[in-house]
């Protein structure tokens, strides 16, 4: 059990990626580390639990990724994903980083497979965990643990209490228990606010209800908001947060991966008054996956209807719970407890618009529109006809929020006056919204994660031992 | 497979890994899974006795428990097995050998050492069962005649023959692919079979009872089944010198069949005895308690057969070689008694599986790209 009354030289607020990639850094950099994670060790890992992968440029072949992926391209890539909603020496500091974190990973137990089935072509982008994010997380904790870094779960930042912006102390709650711990440096790693449905509400009003948080429970913003309150910089939209259209059955939290649904290029999609209300083949499905959260956000309750037939049925992943089936659109509609009537008009309506047109083509951008509608389908636009049809009720799935914390390239926290903060430095979803301020690229939170706790670790340990 | 408890909470978790995926570097069930969208009680049973139950992806599993969908891939699959035992298993009514598992190895490791050292001793003369006698051929046929040797094992070894195969066969009908299974899919499948290269995480270990990796119970288990065979190969050396060459047992120390013998019964020693003090420090979670027993005591079983027949070779020189050859041969009579109704019988339905993986080796997985 570790001595909590004494004075580490560092201490990581958070228990995910960033925080042990830290903390690793930190101690292998000789200094004395405590982690402190909010979650019970079977959670622990915050969102990094649910990843799978890790976005890196390389400029040839390895045994992970396939081709190359140079440092123009990546940025290209976020450049147009955050719509220049990010800071270029930050982000292609991070971006030449993520070409040299392999050797590091593997030293610390991580492994590697080809990419996965149905990823959506990241196999020449994305470096993919074995065993996924979990076992990322397993393979830190268990080399952080062999290398001599104190692991506290159950426990929980409240505080890191700053007088002229140096940390003096850190308040916490151990197993449910008030105490306050010392060091001499502080790792904020402890990830967004969107389990934090009270914050949420603020932005979102009472429709936060019937969002679904697709990760874990534990990203309740506290350090975050703990910071911001005693005056250091904010960055990131903080109305904003990454919205994904999920099965509606989905678990409130920590529904992870298996919740998401791709059916919506090759469907109709209906509110709950049996309206369409947007182009579901307006792009392919990674570029146009994240805007769905938001659409159906906006929806009466929250909430819309994927509706395919046997046709389009085999084109996309299976979501983990079995579509809704039935022999006409009036059965379906009454199981999904829509006005079959209304529905029925809708698909009718839909099949009528359907123009003659292409040879069907789900992988890529096919032509095949609808004319007439508003909103037309602008391409994989085909009769629903043929039975039996399915359907998927869907709901906004929040992934992760932008608000953080500023930080410059050694990542120590700046204050709102502009200096830097003495002893504080931050990795992770906590500062992602520096580099990511929008938008979504995948893979690229692990990489800021992993390249910032790095520097994080290594500064914060410097540091302390100075 | 009939439709149980265990096949829908087996066809539940399957469908949640299909929509995950995670875990498919680790093994070849997760590939196999993602072929289909529908399982039969048949898929399950063929990915269940696929499994090799290494439980990487229960410690990489974001749904394991406590999670609310407690996914726990190595337990169901386990408890699938333990099913498709007792249904595979000829004749049909033998599927009850399998529910006391345990207890019925015990017995039958009673049994065959009692009668097989009572016979012994009844046959010899009063007071020569515990006789020195010279190390020269036919010095264990004047312990127990080499007729009753043969016929004993013809029959019990024939007979556990005879039922693995139907059992293989019965899997086959059941859990077999739809398609052609060609030569090649063989050879895919037996290197699969030798190598096990699905205990071990995707090159990593097996999860022995932590989420640390390690090979341990991969070499362990190589030990035990090469080990096995050697003695196997021993056997069928001593055989053929005696009906081809008529060189009667026990053979000299440098002779082929006692050096096989010799390091196939310490390597199936070592095996054994490690495999089973690996059971001891187990993570209970990811295993299904109704396996141990019978896995316990077939471990055992074995350890003892290996241990009796290398104390048999050190002491065949003395007083004590009739009572040692007795009670080898009872282990060694109890092991082919309860081959086909034991957990033996994974290695004949793990092939099975492993070859219509083969078979299947080229279809595409649905949904994706």
């Amino acid at each position: 059990m570790p001595d909590r009354s004494q004075t580490y030289d560092v201490i990581v607020a958070g228990g995910g990626n960033a925080a042990l990639c830290a903390a690793i850094t930190a101690r292998q950099a000789g200094a004395s580390v405590l982690l402190m994670e909010s979650a019970p060790r079977a959670f622990r890992g915050g969102n990094s639990r649910h990843t799978r992968n890790l976005r890196a440029m390389h400029d040839k072949p390895n045994e992970v990724l396939t081709d190359a992926y140079h440092e123009d391209e990546y940025w290209d890539d976020l450049l147009r994903v955050t719509g220049g909603n990010t800071d270029e020496s930050l982000a292609r500091m991070t971006i030449r980083a993520s070409s040299g974190v392999f050797g590091w990973m593997r030293d610390c137990g991580v492994r590697f497979q080809p990419s996965l089935t149905g990823t959506l072509n990241l196999g020449r982008t994305n470096a993919f965990f074995l065993g996924g994010g979990k076992a990322l997380v397993n393979a830190y904790y268990l080399t952080a643990e062999k290398l001599g870094v104190d692991v506290l779960y159950d426990t929980e930042v409240i505080a890191l209490n700053m007088d002229d912006g140096a940390v003096r102390s850190v308040d916490i709650t151990y197993r449910g228990f008030p105490e306050t711990v010392h060091a001499r440096c502080v790792v904020a790693s402890a990830g967004g606010f969107q389990a934090n449905l009270d914050w949420m509400r603020k932005y979102w009003g009472d429709a936060v209800d019937n969002f679904v948080i697709r990760g874990t429970p534990y990203n309740r913003g506290r350090v975050l908001k703990n910071l911001l309150d005693q005056g250091v910089a904010a960055i990131g939209d903080p109305t904003q947060c990454h919205a994904v259209a999920l099965d509606a059955r989905a678990p409130k939290f920590d529904g992870g991966i298996t919740t998401r649904l791709d059916s919506v290029p090759y469907s109709v999609v209906v509110n709950q008054h049996g309206d369409r209300f947007y182009d579901e083949g307006e792009d392919v499905w990674p570029k146009r996956y994240a805007i769905w959260g938001r659409l159906i956000a906006q929806q009466p309750d929250q909430i819309a209807y994927s509706i395919c037939d046997a046709k389009a049925f085999p084109l996309f992943m299976p979501s983990v719970y079995p579509a809704i089936k039935a022999d006409t659109i009036e059965e379906l509609a009454v199981k999904m407890k829509l006005d079959p009537g209304k529905v029925s008009e809708t698909i009718a309506g839909f099949n009528k618009a359907v123009k003659p047109g292409q040879v069907f083509d789900n992988l890529k951008l096919d032509g095949n529109a609808t004319e007439g509608l508003t909103p037309n389908k602008t391409n994989w636009a085909r009769s629903v006809d043929k039975p039996p049809f399915y359907g998927y009720p869907l709901r906004p799935g929040i992934t992760f929020t932008y608000l953080g914390v500023r930080v410059n390239d050694k990542a120590q926290v700046l204050m709102e006056n502009g200096q830097l903060a003495a002893n504080l430095f931050a990795s992770g979803e906590i500062m992602a919204g520096n580099i990511l301020g929008r938008g979504y690229l995948a893979g690229f939170g692990m990489t800021i994660g992993t390249v910032f706790g790095r520097i994080a670790g290594q500064e914060a340990a410097r540091h302390a031992r100075n | 497979m009939r439709e149980t408890e265990a096949i829908a909470n087996a066809r539940r978790e399957v469908e949640v890994c299909n929509a995950c995926r995670y875990c498919e570097g680790f093994c070849a069930v997760f590939p196999a899974l993602e072929l289909r969208r529908e399982f039969s009680a048949g898929d399950l049973s063929y990915l269940a006795n696929l499994c090799h139950n290494c439980r990487g992806c229960y410690y990489a599993c974001q749904y394991a428990p406590p999670h609310e969908w407690g996914i726990n891939i190595p337990r169901t699959m386990a408890e699938v097995r333990a099913e498709s035992y007792e249904q595979y298993a000829w004749p049909a009514g033998a599927a009850r050998a399998f529910e006391k598992n345990g207890t019925l190895i015990g017995l039958a490791i009673a049994v065959s050492i009692a009668l097989v050292l009572i016979l012994s001793m009844a046959i010899s003369a009063p007071g020569a069962f515990f006789v020195a006698r010279p190390v020269e051929p036919g010095a264990f046929y004047s312990v127990i005649p080499l007729w009753a040797m043969q016929i004993v094992a013809i029959a019990s070894f024939g007979y556990a023959l005879v039922a693995l195969w139907m059992g293989a066969r019965n899997f086959w009908r059941d859990a077999g692919p739809k398609g052609k299974t060609g030569i090649k899919a063989l050879g895919f499948a037996a290197w699969d079979v030798l190598t096990l290269k699905n205990l071990g995480g995707g090159g990593n270990g097996c999860n022995d009872n932590s989420e640390a990796f390690s090979m341990r119970r991969r070499y362990l288990h190589h030990a035990m089944f090469y080990g096995f065979m050697l003695c196997f190969a021993a056997t069928t050396v001593g055989f053929f010198y005696h009906t081809v060459f008529d060189w009667a047992a026990p053979y000299p120390l440098l002779s082929v069949p006692v050096m096989l013998g010799t390091v196939g019964g310490i390597l199936l020693l070592i095996g054994t005895v490690g495999l089973f003090s690996m059971k001891l420090v187990d993570d209970p979670l990811p295993n299904a308690r109704r396996m141990l027993a019978g896995d316990v005591a077939l471990l055992l079983l074995l350890a003892f057969a290996a241990l009796t027949g290398l104390v048999l070779l050190a002491v065949r020189a003395s007083g004590a070689m009739p009572f040692a050859l007795a009670v080898h041969l009872g282990f060694i009579l109890a092991l082919f008694v309860v081959l086909p109704y034991s957990k033996m019988v994974h290695g004949v339905y793990r092939s099975a599986a492993l070859l219509r993986r083969a078979a299947e080796r080229n279809m595409k997985p649905l949904g994706g790209e």
